[in-house]
């Protein structure tokens, strides 16, 4: 059974049909690519899965499970974690406490626990400290655990997003643009994160990308995305010769 | 000298009352972006619980059913009224604010001034028009220290708000409810992917403000024992000035800010003019205001709760 199951979800803002028709199946342990021009519809599509939106039509399993209706917590709690394509973090908090937060669900102690200062809520939160040092060491920002998340500068920014989507213990892990913004060395570097955590918890990844050389390197099966519409699905290679897609990124050739 | 003492430990007082209400007023801000306009009831209906409850076990101990001493008395009005209050803050956000959650900002300001006006007119309809007198709990001694004058009740008062606004930020700092709560505050969207139920925190907001602005109310009670079901009104708007003055959001502003509040109405009264107390303090706050438009802790366009 695949790990997480799309079929044939279609959704409509209002009068205009964001997603149509889009099918999914994503194995355990894979690293799937999702690319297209902007406006194609790819963030929605993560909107779409991790809860944000309600999709119009069709059907979202996670190991079996159904996704439709369940609130965006719930989605989350059950295993998937994602980052954002514009940072979206707490600015005035703590790298820590960043990942901290994510352990919520993870948290089982009551109101009483935690105003008594009961030993399962200080062996519990002990406990999570350890993981979330454990995952700001593995993403490269452990020395930063202290600082405030607003002085950082961008590349480490979108490595505290990795860490705390981490920190919800993903079965899956959505990676909206992780490379947005970055220069060159920056870029390696990251992807070489994403590989140490991908081997690491042998983690199913599922992201975002423009920049084709981060996709064709790092995916095992890539997915085109245009208007909506997957035009096309297949490895790196496939993807590449591709005469679809590559007429969607460059335009058709005019015939002289 | 003991002129300026003796109204530092009054202002004291009336800061706190100001103060405990200021941060109901200031996490519900910052962590909803709303402003509570019927907070300053919910003080009125915390005085009220507090009423009953401690009235109910004075009862029982004069028919000695149930004899207990007044310290333990006064813990459990206080305790069990704000548990109660807590309720009443989170129906409150369930019936009154979550349906407007996307709604714009003035429905959901109107309808805290109408759950405000039906709360005080439910009062009167329930208990009639008389006005009740706050039991005694604690009998009064006044300590003469260098010819200040400092009565047990106001040392109670005191420091049952500073004790309470400790815990409060205890909590919003460690734990793991107080973490969603700023976390909110800074980017609401994202808290739930991250595996947090955020209409929960939205009622444990609610449910702390509501517990503080019921200590308030008990101890609005024990010092002045009059209660009526417009009481909440002016304390409200006033504690509501110091919420903007000590920052939006901003829970130490607005303890700071509640208790500079208390200072300025109560040194004008003392030493400029007592009739025209509210006329010149809040027309000095209007000037602090001038040059801080965001307050003590606000920054323009900013983070919503800070600590």
């Amino acid at each position: 059974m695949s790990l997480l199951q799309i079929e044939k979800m279609t959704h409509y803002f209002g009068g205009l049909r964001a997603v149509h028709d889009y099918n999914l199946e994503i194995e355990p342990g894979q690293i799937r690519g999702l690319i297209g021009p902007n406006g194609a519809g790819k963030t929605t599509i993560f909107n779409l899965i991790t809860g944000i939106y309600s999709p119009t039509e069709g059907r979202i399993h996670l190991e079996g499970k159904d996704l439709i209706g369940l609130q965006p917590h719930q989605v989350a709690s059950l295993g998937l974690g994602r980052t954002f394509q514009n940072l979206r973090l707490w600015r005035h908090m703590t790298v820590l406490e960043h990942v901290m937060q994510a352990r919520y669900s993870k948290l089982t102690y009551g109101v009483v626990g935690a105003l008594l200062g009961t030993p399962k809520r200080y062996r519990q939160e002990a406990e999570s400290e350890r993981i979330a040092y454990e995952l700001l060491d593995l993403v490269g920002v452990k020395h930063l655990a202290d600082q405030v998340v607003i002085n950082l500068p961008y590349g480490a920014q979108r490595r505290v997003e990795m860490a705390r989507a981490l920190a919800i213990e993903p079965k899956i892990l959505f990676l909206d643009e992780p490379t947005a913004g970055m220069n060159l060395e920056e870029l390696s570097q990251i992807m070489e994160t994403i590989r140490r955590i991908h081997n690491e918890f042998d983690l199913t990844i599922f992201l975002i990308e423009h920049r084709m050389k981060f996709v064709m390197e790092l995916c095992d099966v890539i997915q085109t995305l245009v208007f909506g519409e997957v035009i096309a699905e297949g490895t790196p290679e496939a993807i590449q010769n591709n005469p679809e897609v590559i007429d969607a990124y460059l335009g058709k050739e005019i015939e002289t | 000298m003991t002129s300026f003492l003796q109204n530092l430990v009054n202002a004291m007082q009336w800061g706190s009352f100001y103060a405990l209400i200021a941060l109901g007023y200031s996490m519900v801000y910052g962590v909803l972006m709303l402003f509570n306009f019927a907070h300053g009831d919910i003080f009125m209906v915390g005085a009220y619980i507090g009423f009953f409850v401690s009235s109910g076990l004075i009862a029982l101990s004069a028919l000695g059913s149930l004899v207990l001493p007044s310290w333990l008395i006064l813990s459990i009005t206080i305790l069990l009224a704000m548990f109660l209050t807590s309720f009443v803050g989170m129906l409150l956000e369930r019936v009154g604010y979550r349906p407007l959650r996307s709604a714009p900002r003035a429905s959901a300001a109107i309808t805290g001034l109408m759950i405000g006006i039906i709360l005080e007119t439910g009062n009167l309809a329930l208990l009639g028009a008389q006005r009740y007198k706050f039991p005694a709990l604690i009998e009064s001694t006044t300590y003469n220290l260098g010819g200040v004058f400092i009565t047990n009740k106001k040392i109670l008062i005191v420091f049952v708000s500073l004790l309470l606004m400790f815990a409060l930020h205890q909590f919003v700092q460690r734990t793991k409810w107080g973490m969603a709560m700023r976390a909110m505050a800074y980017d609401y969207i994202v808290v739930p992917l991250m595996g947090v139920p955020i209409n929960t925190i939205a009622l444990l907001t609610f449910a702390l403000g509501s517990a503080l602005a019921a200590a308030a109310g008990i101890l609005f009670g024990i010092a002045y024992p009059v209660l009526d079901p417009y009481m909440g009104i002016l304390y409200g708007w006033k504690a509501f000035v110091a919420a903007i003055l000590g920052g939006r959001g901003s829970i130490i502003g607005a303890a700071l800010a509640g208790f500079l509040l208390g200072f300025i109405e109560i040194f004008v009264a003392a030493f400029i003019s007592s009739t025209l107390r509210d006329l010149i303090a809040y027309s000095i706050i209007l000037l602090i205001l001038t040059f801080r438009p965001h307050g003590f802790f606000g920054e323009a366009y900013s983070a919503r709760l800070r600590l």
